[in-house]
């Protein structure tokens, strides 16, 4: 490999190629190159540098460690004569908090990454390599653990290293991993798939484009590790057809695994072979759910299933199959580099390693961040969101998506973990921390929630389909001052026949959050209701005298 | 798969039980009804519509008893409070986006929807409707109506198309509350490749599915003092009319519906028995050309397949066209009838074949159509010239055919009291039928008819037993080997095959289709079971309404002495007076037919 | 792979090829007979997954937001000026046929709320203004 004295890096996630990170990249080649420079800077597209919030380019300079934050094409002739030719650091143009300058270690302590509390093992590439590069990964280790795998460990010790390090499913029920892929593993049969769920829809989440985006081959290398593990000869990536540049950049790695024989026919020169190729899905939230993706592939209608079988036993097919998410991928990697102990170190009882949780809402930073499980969600809201914006009061946080949990403030200091918040009926989920501020009207939003499951609901069921319906119309009423007092029996009522009775967890968990808000902003409801009253002044009551 | 016993408990009574039942079967086994709007077995067990949960120790959701497996140690509950609240409100749900028009509701006596409502103490729903209830009737098809606002998408029709009828023409399109069950393109089942079989019908659990209805141009009909009203009844009819009075499964009423329909006012009150036997001498004599001519080495379609069922023939025009040769080329029975009717009938009672009315009663939806079709009017092209007619005189051989539901809707509404109406026979001369007419009913007997026929034509002999039990039974697909001793003492084997039901006919087809089928002669209706189980006959939730309806035809064919069809005199007596011999010319003419390729859609227009 | 190309991606496939950015029915007939499938059942494919379409679509797609993160944002004034700025509704085509209007579910863009696609090409942060110079753009570059 040649040898740079300088790389360029330009954040390229989709946030940041919508601000122009493309424009800014091809300016930075070409005045690398009218100056002279092409042979000693390289300019590199990455993942996202964790300015994800803002509609701005940024570039980071290896080894100098400096980042400059916001870069328009006009800019990069600047940076390119006083930095790279004459070596000094543009203060004005370095990433500010207060307008100083700012070193990656200072970035990571001040802005986003208080390293007490976030662990960067899933993301640890995001933003230093060039996710469409391969060599990059491999120069990070990558395709270390494969190696390991396949030349000294049997199949049985992956799982058992996997059993061992106590990761559980991120796909939001939390089912042990390990123990999954030991269920798969005996399943006879000549054929055995393994898929990764990556159609991420849950409103709100975005973590696991952050690792598809910015560093595709771990979650690959990920897949085929379990593929060894379980015995799979075929993989599909199950992709929002949506995540456009997700998928780009999964095919331009895959496509590189197979030249550099990492995936196909005797993955490096051993007798395992495995196939990977990229499905990619219509728009369904449903098919997130693993046997509705499962159909979905087989081209049917995103339908779930009726389990048993599981799809360990009969899957895709009718064939054993594994489905985990991509998160949970990602994290096989360092679990086998470093073992299973190793991984069982991190987090806490129940719940170990580290988590993605996509911040956003009424926060003053938002984006992905990475936790050891078992820190607070107050924590996370206030030291690495920096806290509640426009210093408002803080109303609540949605926890784990829109068929996730509603927390009030006396609430936030339950760490997250399984077990703790499961004592307030609540779960990690799909990995969303939404922030709300005193301005937020509770029937406003749980409206906009039931309007997305009565989009999103499958129809199979009747208390799914027409419940998110009656749901949704019942809101409606409420929230335009039209609601009646009988109008939340009848909510709680129907809340309860849609968790009961629903065919799969999308009913299931769909009124969550609307029989928590029922719960615990019980008043503001009785508010619209009684009073035709939004105490937030958010919701439009032209209160009509019923005919 | 496993068969070994396992311990439960409903409703903390201990039970033991085969371990591969569902929670539903167990329940049943134990007396304890679980009422279910979406569940048939081995063909819709979706679990869609959410009725059946009962609660389950150990698990945190309810569990839908149609599809859940038990297991050893589980412990049911089928009456708690949880379970009864979430079924309630499920239906209050469902009641919510369903039109609350019982009183003129077609299925009002039948609707399940309505009944577990009644049982499960519904008296209003506190809902209100979440989707547009004004959807348009789809009336595209001469036989099915379907209004998807009484809709409750519990897929059991579109389950019933795909898996049983391997037809697929409707399936759920779109998604959520918007979701219905639709054509390709939101099309009329009659622009689709529907066959009109009507079991969808059958197994609507409320009224969105009915059959066309045209009792009224059957009343309009029998008042118009012109015109000269015959009805035919076909076999099945006469084994589940009774039913739509009340009576038992399998009671044979023959005698009861001819005095009932003569009491609605027809002219002449006749039976397509005397069709059937006609077709078998038809379809008899062309079956023994056809095996003779490659017997001899020549070239000929077979297997010959019998064109008597209208759902399977629209079926095997869009989905196997290229078989169509291997059909036989007879009319239905119905359409021999309406043809006979309007010539050989008119002639002889003097009539102008344009006063004379066709009405035929039909266990089948499909019957509706076939009258349509345009290529049946024999009667009218046989009369054009004789009688100088001009096309506003164009009359089809059939005017009207109605459903078995349909003529009991008749006889309620002029107050019949058909359980107490004395036994009567039909009429003279298209009355007379045999033994083997009557099995036409029954999957199967249309070929052991024809057998009774073809035996004694090729050996010159008696089949040794009347009874061919071989060609019997319910199963979907049989198959047999018939030996026969030609006149000049050549052995022939005669391999037979029955089909009922169109995905078991799919699977015969293939063969046919790709050149491997080793059968002489197939026997194909739509409906599983046959006639007796059309669509258009009265709605059973007896399990064994096939078993029962079949028994009472194989018991009316033992009662009566003539028991093949060349032996009907009337018959005879037609070929002496009228067609000469069995496919003549003038039988082609007014007996024969022949069929159309059909796609699946003609879309080349539209996009242009 | 082993199996048939999946129906999803000819189905995709179909409708990227066409220049109305739908499922012509002649097509899907056409699909239909030469695999065997039910049109009637491709047909509930189609109308299940929000990015086909049945009938035919303007030259470019914009795809809005309107979940949690986006409706906390504000998405709803942002739909109305875009129906105002393209003088069409929701699911609708602009009379020059160059855009159709669709919803989408989240476009996991939340941190840049309100948030929309056209075509492949995603933009965050949107405010009546940055709609009017994105949607001028593209008039100008047809």
């Amino acid at each position: 490999m040649k040898f740079y004295r300088m790389h360029v890096l330009v954040a390229e996630d989709t946030r940041s190629i919508m601000a122009g990170a493309k424009r800014v990249e091809e300016a930075l080649v070409e005045e690398i190159r009218l100056a002279g420079l092409e042979d000693e800077i390289r300019v590199v597209p990455t993942g996202s540098l964790g300015f994800s919030d803002k509609d701005q380019v940024a570039i980071a300079i290896y080894p100098d460690n400096i980042i400059y934050c916001p870069v328009l094409v006009s800019t990069v002739p600047e940076i390119v004569e006083e930095h790279f030719l004459k070596g000094r650091i543009i203060k004005a143009l370095a990433h500010p908090m207060e307008q100083k300058e700012v070193t990656m270690e200072e970035r990571t302590s001040e802005n986003q990454m208080n390293l007490d509390i976030q662990k960067r093992i899933l993301l640890e590439n995001v933003g230093k390599i060039d996710p469409e590069n391969i060599q990059e990964y491999i120069a990070a280790d990558g395709y270390v653990a494969l190696e390991k795998a396949l030349f000294s460990l049997t199949p049985e010790k992956v799982i058992d290293e996997v059993k061992k390090s106590e990761l559980r499913g991120r796909g939001g029920a939390g089912f042990p991993t390990g123990l999954k892929w030991q269920f798969t593993r005996p399943n006879p049969g000549p054929v055995k798939y393994v898929i990764c769920n990556a159609d991420e829809g849950e409103p709100g989440t975005f973590k696991d484009r952050e690792i598809m985006e910015g560093d595709p081959h771990k979650m690959i290398e990920g897949m085929i590790l379990a593929a060894y593990a379980v015995g799979g000869t075929h993989g599909y990536i199950y992709i929002r057809g949506e995540y456009a540049l997700s998928i780009q950049r999964l095919q331009k790695a895959i496509d590189a695994c197979y030249e550099y024989g990492l995936l196909g026919k005797n993955i490096l020169g051993t007798d395992f072979s495995f196939e990977l190729c990229i499905h990619s899905g219509a728009g369904a939230y449903i098919c997130g759910e693993e046997t509705a993706l499962i159909n979905s592939i087989e081209g049917k209608r995103g339908e779930p299933r009726k389990k048993p079988p599981y799809p360990p036993s009969q899957g895709l097919w009718q064939k054993p199959t594994l489905v985990n998410n991509v998160e949970t991928f990602a994290n096989i990697p360092a679990i086998i580099s470093n073992g299973g102990e190793w991984y069982q170190s991190i987090g806490v009882e129940g719940s170990r390693g580290t988590k993605l949780f996509s911040l956003m809402g009424d926060i003053n930073w938002k984006g992905t961040i990475e936790i050891p499980f078992g820190t607070s969600v107050g924590d996370i809201i206030d030291n690495i969101g920096h806290g509640v914006r426009y210093d408002r009061k803080l109303k609540g946080v949605i926890l784990g998506g829109s068929s996730g949990s509603l927390l009030v403030p006396e609430e936030l200091n339950t760490p997250v973990d399984f077990h703790s918040l499961a004592h307030i009926e609540a779960g990690p989920g799909s990995g969303s921390i939404v922030v709300m501020d005193e301005t937020r009207c509770i029937v406003d939003i749980c409206l906009n929630i039931a309007e997305f499951f009565r989009h999103e609901s499958c129809g199979k069921c009747t208390p799914c389909r027409e419940g998110t319906a009656q749901i949704c119309h019942l809101l409606e009423m409420i929230a335009s001052g039209n609601g009646l007092p009988e109008d939340i029996d009848h909510l709680e009522k129907i809340s309860q026949t849609m968790m009961d009775a629903s065919f799969c967890p999308l009913g299931q968990t769909a009124p969550s959050v609307l029989r928590q808000a029922l719960k615990k902003y019980r008043q503001e409801f009785l508010d619209h209701i009684h009073n035709s009253n939004c105490p937030a002044g958010v919701c439009n009551m032209n209160f009509t005298e019923e005919v | 798969m496993e068969n070994k016993t396992v311990n439960i408990k409903i409703n903390g009574n201990d039970y033991t039980v085969d371990g591969s039942l569902t929670i539903l079967k167990a329940c049943r086994q134990a007396g304890i009804s679980i009422p279910t709007l979406c569940y048939m077995e081995n063909i819709c067990e979706e679990g869609s519509c959410g009725i059946c949960v009962v609660e389950v120790a150990k698990s945190h959701t309810l569990q839908r008893a149609c599809i859940t497996q038990v297991y050893d140690g589980m412990e049911i509950q089928t009456n708690t409070s949880r379970v009864r609240q979430a079924r309630k409100t499920i239906l209050e749900l469902i009641l919510a986006n369903h039109p609350q028009d019982c009183l003129n509701c077609a299925a009002s006596e039948i609707c399940e929807l309505r009944k577990i409502s009644y049982d499960l103490g519904i008296d209003e729903t506190p809902f209100e409707p979440t989707k547009d209830l004004d959807l348009p009737l789809d009336t595209t098809s001469p036989a099915i109506v379907r209004d998807l606002n009484k809709c409750i998408l519990c897929r059991r029709c579109v389950k019933e198309c795909e898996i049983v009828q391997s037809v697929n023409v409707i399936e759920i399109a779109g998604r959520g509350i918007n979701s219905k069950v639709s054509c390709f393109m939101d099309k009329g089942l009659g622009e689709s490749y529907c066959t009109n079989c009507g079991q969808c019908i059958k197994v609507c659990p409320v009224g969105a599915l009915t059959e066309k209805n045209d009792v009224d141009r059957v009343w309009d009909y029998l008042a118009d003092p012109k015109k000269h009203v015959v009805v035919q009844t076909a076999p099945a009819v006469r084994v589940a009319l009774g039913e739509e009075f009340g009576m038992p499964v399998g009671s044979l009423v023959t005698g009861k519906m001819a005095a009932g329909v003569r009491r609605l006012g027809f002219d002449g009150v006749f039976d397509t028995d005397f069709a059937a036997d006609l077709t078998i001498l038809e379809e008899g004599t062309e079956f023994i050309g056809r095996l003779t001519k490659v017997l001899n080495g020549e070239s000929a379609h077979l297997p010959l397949i019998t064109s008597c069922s209208p759902g399977w023939i629209k079926f095997i025009e869009h989905f196997f066209p290229k078989c169509l040769p291997n059909v036989s080329s007879c009319k239905s029975p119905q359409q021999m009838f309406g043809a006979v009717t309007k010539t050989y009938y008119a002639q002889q009672k003097n009539l102008d074949p344009r006063d004379v009315i066709c009405v035929s009663v039909m266990p089948c939806t499909a019957k509706k159509y076939e009258c349509l079709r345009p290529e049946m009017d024999d009667a009218f092209d046989h009369w054009k010239d004789k009688l100088m007619l001009k096309d506003e005189d164009h009359f089809q051989d059939v005017d009207v055919a109605i459903t078995t539901r349909e003529l009991g809707r008749m006889m309620k509404e002029v107050g019949i009291d058909f359980e107490h109406l004395p036994e009567e026979s039909f009429d003279s001369p298209l009355g007379e039928s045999t033994g083997a007419a009557v099995i036409f009913g029954a999957t199967g007997g249309v070929m052991e008819a024809a057998l009774r026929t073809v035996y004694e034509v090729v050996t010159g002999q008696a089949l040794p037993k009347v009874e061919l039990e071989i060609v019997r039974g319910m199963k979907g697909i049989r198959t047999a080997d018939i030996p026969m001793v030609s006149a000049d003492g050549k052995e022939i084997i005669a391999k037979v095959a029955i089909a009922s039901g169109l995905g078991n006919a799919r699977v015969l087809l293939e063969e046919v289709s790709n050149g491997t089928s080793p059968y002489h002669f197939i026997e194909i209706m739509a409906c599983p079971g046959g006639c007796l189980n059309g669509g258009g006959q009265p709605i059973s939730n007896d399990p064994n309404v096939c078993e029962k309806r079949a028994a009472a035809l194989y018991s009316q064919d033992e009662a009566i002495t003539i028991r093949k069809s060349h032996d009907n005199p009337e018959i005879k007596k037609i070929y002496e007076n009228y067609f000469e011999k069995p496919n003549s010319h003038l039988a082609h003419e007014l007996l024969h037919t022949s069929y159309v390729e059909r796609d699946l859609y003609e879309l080349e227009k539209e996009d242009n | 792979m082993e199996e048939k190309k999946h129906l999803l991606e000819q189905l995709h496939d179909i409708q990227d090829a066409d220049k109305e950015h739908h499922l012509s029915p002649k097509k899907v007939v056409e699909l239909s007979e030469k695999h065997g499938y039910s049109p009637a059942k491709v047909y509930g494919v189609e109308t299940f997954y929000t990015m086909y379409s049945t009938e035919p679509r303007g030259k470019h797609i914009i795809r809005i937001c309107e979940n949690q993160s986006c409706h906390m944002a504000n998405a709803k004034n942002i739909i109305q000026h875009l129906e105002k700025k393209l003088e069409t509704s929701v699911g609708g085509t602009t009379k020059d046929g160059l855009f159709t209007l669709e919803l989408s579910s989240c476009l996991g863009m939340c941190s840049v709320s309100p948030a929309m696609m056209i075509d492949d090409v995603p933009y965050g942060n949107l405010t009546e203004d940055r709609i009017n110079e994105i949607i001028d753009s593209y008039k100008e570059g047809k």
